[in-house]
């Protein structure tokens, strides 16, 4: 790392967010006791990742990210855990013993090993892209006409999720 | 550029703390006071000045200071913390891309006056949106407290259901205008359109028929889509847990809901976070359906093109500066009246009365809106040829 | 973007792949499992973003949005599943949930 990459935004942006998604994984996993914080990491690691996708000149799915995963998805898990009321229950502190030594440890030195590759890389080309890469309009462009049958096919995905929901999460009327 | 991206974001944020935030509460007494006949609140003086009672704004700021700060037993402690935070800070930035003018040429520098132009601000104001939620639902959950657990699982649900409403009412909109930019849609709403151009496109009156180029109409978000505007209105009223949708904070039902242990400064960045919320929304509207910053039937181009030969055009262009802010907050200022007028005249809505409006009333609606729309365009593209 | 190689984005996302696949295998809380499989496809979004942006074709994006929208419907029914199942065995515990195994 030479002196003067440390001044660039996109270098410190990519450090922090890279580091907060990570950070954020490692708690959706560590957290034993309760499983809101294990929820409230990964609101954290979802929101830093819409930061390294708009870091990539993704912004629509950037912005995506947050609307969809951040904004319902997650929502949706903590409203499920306060519904069924789950405080800590059915996550004892005992689960994490035998097997989280080994595996933290394989992690770390997995994580240190992928560090020294990676500060030991020198620098490689990004392709010039036009501005209009990855703004809405492209991307609705593109959707609409080359793969607009994956669009429907969504449609109809999401139809059948919403069905399926619907009709596993009501409550037996006898 | 910079320099003056600074000023206009300052400038904003000045507005808004200082201005708006706490001169909305007194607003809210003395609209009430007014609508309900009577005076409202006239007791806070500064050595005999009452001031029509905007003393009190600042006597609530103190006195909310100055409160114990309690901490429920068994609470969680780091989110009974930032959740007021977490409730507030949408709602601040939420003001990066809500433009108050255009852009402006004077003495050599561009002044655009919207702090963040981005190419996708809608878009943006949905996602800041989206994490609203989290402020709210985990404040019941992080106090340990059963009214106010009852208070999260309403207002989470109630807020992610008027989310899809609130994306799909505008389609419309977006439709017609093409952009996602809050500041193209508002140049774009200072063309005219002709209202009964149609009968000449039909052979109804012969083509130099000259009245009918006089009755023009402001292409408005709101003369576009009518039905839009007030759909887009009760989703962002829901959205904002507000007038009739206050359920989740039903006073009189589960005694305050989700800000139940929460008292002092930190009750008050829940309410602060609820009003500044209610300029951003009529500062939304304002930009999308009410023509912006422009008065109706007035381009900007042609002011600046008409002051410029009398005054110089650095000159033309404050005075449009300035005219236009005054425009828009004016639209603001009244958009925020009617919101005010809507809390207290309707009553509290049940809570499954809301859920069916957000999702059996809204959403079919919405939907037909943007099938309409889209055969009104294809429409007008034929028959014009454009 | 000159200092941050293609390279650092996989090692991202190679990482939370692996704290996902690591979740799944040793937490037993069922909805916990569940936000682990979320992180999984987190990190192949980010994957596929990070080379659709190293080659310059926005195709990595729109495959990244529809994985977005799988992943929306398959949280929707997997959490309809999770409490059905939860409301009938009072239990969150996934080694509960054991009946077809041998």
């Amino acid at each position: 790392m030479k002196l003067a990459g440390l001044l660039t935004p996109q270098f410190w942006v990519f450090w922090i967010f890279s580091s907060a998604a990570v950070a954020g994984a490692a708690g959706v996993v560590g957290n034993v006791r309760n499983p809101i914080n294990s929820a409230l990491s990964l609101v954290v690691s979802m929101l830093a990742l819409a930061g390294l996708y708009v870091l990539l000149e993704a912004q629509f799915v950037g912005l995506i990210q947050v609307m969809v995963y951040a904004g319902a998805i997650v929502v949706l898990f903590l409203f499920v855990i306060m519904l069924l009321n789950l405080r800590g229950s059915g996550a004892s502190g005992a689960e994490l013993q035998p097997l989280t030594k080994l595996v933290g440890t394989g992690l770390v030195v997995l994580g240190t090993l992928f560090l020294v590759r990676v500060l030991a890389t020198g620098r490689a080309p990004w392709p010039d892209v036009d501005p209009s890469y990855g703004t809405t309009r492209a991307i609705g462009e593109a959707l609409y006409s080359d793969y607009v049958l994956s669009v429907q096919v969504a449609g109809v995905l999401l139809l059948a999720g919403i069905l399926a929901a619907v009709v596993l999460a009501k409550k037996k009327v006898d | 550029m910079a320099t003056s991206t600074v000023f206009v974001a300052l400038f904003i944020f000045a507005l808004i703390m200082l201005v708006f935030a706490p001169v909305m509460t007194w607003v809210e007494r003395k609209q009430s006071a007014l609508m309900q006949d009577r005076i409202g609140a006239n007791r806070a003086e500064i050595f005999g000045f009452k001031a029509l009672g905007l003393i009190h704004p600042l006597a609530d700021v103190i006195k909310m200071i100055t409160k114990e700060d309690t901490m429920p037993a068994g609470a969680h402690r780091l989110v009974h913390l930032i959740s007021p935070f977490i409730a507030v800070t949408p709602a601040m930035i939420s003001f990066a891309v809500i433009p108050y003018g255009g852009t402006y040429e004077m003495w050599g520098a561009k002044f655009s006056l919207v702090v963040a132009d981005l190419d996708y601000g809608v878009l943006y104001l949905f996602a800041i949106g989206s994490i609203a939620t989290y402020g709210s639902m985990l404040a019941g959950w992080a106090g340990n407290n059963n009214w106010g657990m009852l208070g999260s699982i309403r207002v989470s649900a109630q807020m992610i259901s008027y989310e899809v409403a609130l994306g799909v009412t505008v389609i419309g909109l977006f439709m017609i205008f093409g952009t996602l930019r809050l500041t193209d849609m508002g140049v774009l709403q200072q063309d005219t359109f002709r209202v009964f151009g149609f009968m000449k496109y039909l052979g109804w009156v012969s083509p130099d028929a000259r009245w009918v180029d006089w009755i023009t109409l402001p292409m408005w978000g709101i003369v576009l889509q009518p039905l839009p505007f007030f759909m887009f209105l009760t989703a962002l009223m829901a959205e904002n847990k507000r007038a009739p949708f206050d359920t989740p904070e039903g006073e009189s039902e589960i005694v305050a809901g989700y800000f139940i242990e929460y008292s002092g400064m930190k009750f008050g960045l829940y309410m602060m976070g609820e009003w500044v919320e209610v300029v951003v929304i009529s500062g939304l509207l304002t930009a999308m359906f009410l023509g912006g910053w422009s008065l109706p039937w007035l381009a900007e181009s042609d002011l600046i093109a008409f002051l410029s030969p009398k005054f110089g055009a650095n000159i033309a262009n404050l005075i449009a500066m300035i005219l236009a802010v005054h425009v828009f907050i004016g639209k603001v200022v009244a958009l925020i009246f009617f919101q005010m007028l809507i809390r207290w005249s309707m009553p509290r809505f049940r809570y499954d009365q809301v859920m069916n409006l957000g999702w059996k009333i809204l959403l079919p609606l919405s939907l037909a809106n943007i099938f309409l729309t889209a055969v009104g365009i294809l429409v007008v593209q034929k028959v014009t040829g454009s | 973007m000159g200092d941050i190689s293609p390279f650092q984005f996989q090692v991202v996302a190679a990482l939370i792949f692996m704290i996902g696949v690591v979740g799944v295998l040793i937490r037993r809380n069922m909805i916990v499992m569940f936000m682990c499989i979320e992180l999984m496809l987190n990190a192949a979004n980010l994957s596929l973003v990070a080379f659709s942006r190293e080659i310059g074709d926005d195709q990595g994006q729109i495959l990244a949005f529809m994985v977005m929208v799988v992943a929306a419907v398959e949280v929707a029914v997997g959490l309809a599943i999770i409490i059905s199942l939860v409301r009938n065995r009072d239990t969150v515990n996934i080694e509960d949930a054991s009946q077809m195994k041998w």
